[in-house]
């Protein structure tokens, strides 16, 4: 596509001659990249090919792309008293920090660890001969079809920073990158490419406050048997706009559980998309999603391409909508001819507590083996009135009842999570939310 | 303790009447039985009397202990001592057994200014408690109702009645889907709670349930009325004749 075209539709009245175009302004100037120079201009150049998205794509006529490509981001107050969210800060985990969007060493643990080798992008990327000059961008750019997906080839090329994992064993505990921020304005790119090595295991923790605008990419390339466990849980009550990516290639018995947790915000879209290439793999992902509030608009898009045999996917999204929020859910299985034995699932809810909230969903499954099982299933619908009878029937108040029936509600993604002592923070940190602001919800 | 007078309730959202009428004392330390056959009311009174949604009482009263039953929430209606054990309990998947009876437990306290009970005492007591109706650790830690059989949900609305310590019990056909011995285990476990302080109200169709909670006053209710009243004989005079008779010998009078 031209960047003419693009030109066209982004800037229908403040066009003309002379004007830069839209893309260039909103990519601003680019940070030197190191060893990953060139797969940076490939990601440029493949951007500049797509060109940024339009409400009229149709992987975008849910979700408004404007917010993300707009050239400048509104500033978000900082609330220095916040502090971190207490969400795995019991957990024994190494941490690594970015602030704004960037490493801050001083903040991190020590970056040794056994069975992983861990470097910040900006670090990795200055070592002459690092195995990142090969892997960065290059999940990303075969992710790009059938669906482009232009604000990770643009995160690619924009990346001020992010962490470079190769786990080579079983890594001795879990990584948690966290996101801290100290200037309202912050426009945070991060791109994190993770390894796994035939065999290796390693659960991956994200949290905290990215910036007044986020866009994050996860490449994770795992080996024969490899197994990732992702938990992402972004700070609740912040008007967030964020977009995020998670690229994966899974290798025969390769296990990918991927998990989000996500309250409020303003407008999000969490991608998630999957390449079963290799027999025997397994991939989940799943979400839960509380959204209070007009501004609030949260879309989960993914895309998992079987072509393996015997491979197994579950997609579990849930989303909880008051007062006007949006939810948005866009699910493909695409198996290919001669991926036998797919088990794939999906299986998209949204819990309305209003009139006023609305949620879309668009499955899709597109089949061209003949020996798979595939199902997809999307429901929206209200608080049951019997539940809450029944509970209330037993003396708990309303609004109690109707927090113990949403958590109900989202148990089915949370039992995605594999770590039952991860899984009950998960619920108990839920939990606190809905009983400390009932408005979110009754 | 429970006093129900000229109760008259219609669907919300129908112009349906189905209680056209209801009459009922059931004094401290009674059971009372109501049987009649389907559609008579039955149900809709036990609904009605805990607070369910779409129902519109149109003319009279129900007093708990003196208390305006009627203008109270559920939950409040629970805090006052009623309790109403489901004829099909509801599945909540996800929220523990364990979490859902602390939840009640603790919020009816509250409610009435009592102190919350703590962890410990809640498990001790829960534990006691549930040897008695035969129901297991496991069964304590799964989701409400979810994936029990019959006769355990049964028992486990017997559970949070012995949890919940009410003044006044309603029964909803309590004994649908037991089998005999299910059916004895729950009825130990009512006839266990019978005290001076408390009574019962037994709703059933059959006279099997009747036999292990021996009521001291059976009603018959058809069309929205109580018809009838009278001892443990008239369950048994149900159960041999059906009831036509009695619906006949009613409309004759």
């Amino acid at each position: 596509m031209p960047d003419s075209a693009v030109l066209d539709i982004m800037t229908p009245s403040v066009g003309g001659q002379g004007a830069p175009d839209p893309l260039s302004m909103r990519l601003g100037t680019l940070p030197q990249g190191g060893a990953t120079t060139a797969a940076r201009a490939d990601a440029l150049a493949r951007l500049r090919a797509m060109g940024l998205p339009r409400p009229r794509d149709e992987y975008w006529r849910y979700t408004d792309p404007a917010p993300f490509t707009d050239a400048t981001v509104a500033a978000q107050a900082v609330d220095p008293a916040a502090g971190d969210p207490p969400l795995f800060s019991d957990v024994d985990r190494l941490r690594i920090v970015f602030l704004d969007g960037r490493f801050d060493a001083a903040a991190s643990d020590d970056l040794t660890l056994s069975g992983i080798s861990i470097l910040p992008l900006s670090q990795a990327q200055a070592e002459a001969g690092h195995w990142i000059a090969g892997a960065y961008g290059r999940l990303e750019a075969a992710g790009q079809s059938p669906v482009p997906r232009p604000f990770a080839a643009l995160n690619t090329a924009a990346a001020t920073d992010g962490v470079v994992i190769h786990v080579t064993g079983r890594a001795a505990k879990p990584v948690q990158i966290l996101y801290r921020r100290a200037d309202a304005a912050a426009d945070v790119v991060c791109h994190h490419v993770l390894r796994l090595d035939p065999g290796a295991e390693l659960t991956l923790l994200e949290s905290g406050l990215v910036g007044a605008r986020g866009n994050l990419v996860i490449e994770a390339d795992l080996a024969t048997g490899a197994r990732l466990h992702h938990i992402a849980a972004l700070r609740a009550g912040h008007p967030r706009v964020s977009l995020t990516h998670l690229f994966a290639r899974l290798g025969e018995g390769a296990l990918l559980k991927s998990f989000s947790l996500s309250v409020d915000g303003a407008h999000m879209r969490s991608e998630a998309v999957i390449d079963m290439a290799a027999d025997d793999a397994v991939a989940h992902v799943a979400g839960a999603m509380l959204g209070d509030g007009r501004q609030v608009h949260h879309d989960d898009t993914v895309f998992i391409t079987h072509a393996g045999l015997r491979g197994e996917s579950r997609q579990v999204f849930k989303k909880v909508l008051k007062n006007g929020a949006t939810g948005v859910f866009q699910g493909k299985i695409l198996v290919r001819p001669g991926a036998q034995k797919t088990d794939g699932y999906q299986i998209s809810q949204a819990l309305l507590l209003d009139e006023a909230s609305q949620f879309l969903a668009k499955p899709e499954l597109e089949i061209y083996a003949d020996d798979v099982k595939c199902s997809h299933g999307s429901t929206t619908g209200a608080i049951d009135e019997t539940a809450l009878f029944y509970l209330r029937s037993r003396g708990v108040p309303r609004e109690r009842a109707v927090v113990l029936l949403v958590l109900s509600f989202l148990a089915d993604a949370l039992a995605e999570i594999d770590d039952e002592g991860l899984r009950e923070r998960i619920a108990e940190r839920l939990e606190d939310w809905l009983n400390t602001r009932p408005a979110a919800v009754g | 303790m429970l006093e129900i007078h000229d109760l008259h309730v219609k669907l919300e959202d129908e112009d349906k009447q189905i209680l056209k009428g209801v009459t009922l004392r059931v004094p401290a330390g009674e059971v009372h039985a109501i049987m009649g056959p389907n559609g008579s009311g039955k149900s809709t009174t036990s609904y009605v009397l805990a607070g369910r949604d779409g129902y519109v009482v149109t003319q009279g009263t129900a007093t708990l202990n003196g208390q305006d039953l009627l203008a109270m929430e559920p939950e409040a209606r629970a805090a006052a001592g009623l309790f109403l054990a489901f004829q099909y309990p509801v599945e909540i998947p996800g929220v523990g057994n364990m979490t859902f009876l602390r939840t009640a437990v603790n919020a009816q306290r509250k409610a009435r200014g009592e102190a919350e009970l703590s962890a410990g005492e809640f498990l001790k007591l829960v534990r006691e408690k549930a040897k008695a109706l035969d129901i297991d650790a496991e069964m304590l830690k799964r989701p409400v109702n979810v994936g029990f059989s019959g006769g355990e949900k049964k028992r486990n609305e017997i559970l949070q009645m012995a949890m919940l310590e009410p003044t006044m019990c309603i029964l909803d056909e309590t004994d649908s889907g037991l089998d005999v011995d299910a059916m004895r285990l729950v009825a130990d476990g009512v006839n266990a709670l019978r005290s001076p302080e408390r009574a019962f109200l037994v709703i059933t169709h059959y006279q099997r349930l009747l036999d292990h909670i021996r009521p001291d006053v059976v009603h018959i209710m058809a069309e929205g009325r109580i018809v009838k009243s009278g001892g443990p004989e008239l369950a048994l005079e149900v159960e041999q004749n059906g009831y036509a008779d009695i619906l006949a010998e009613v409309a004759d009078a």
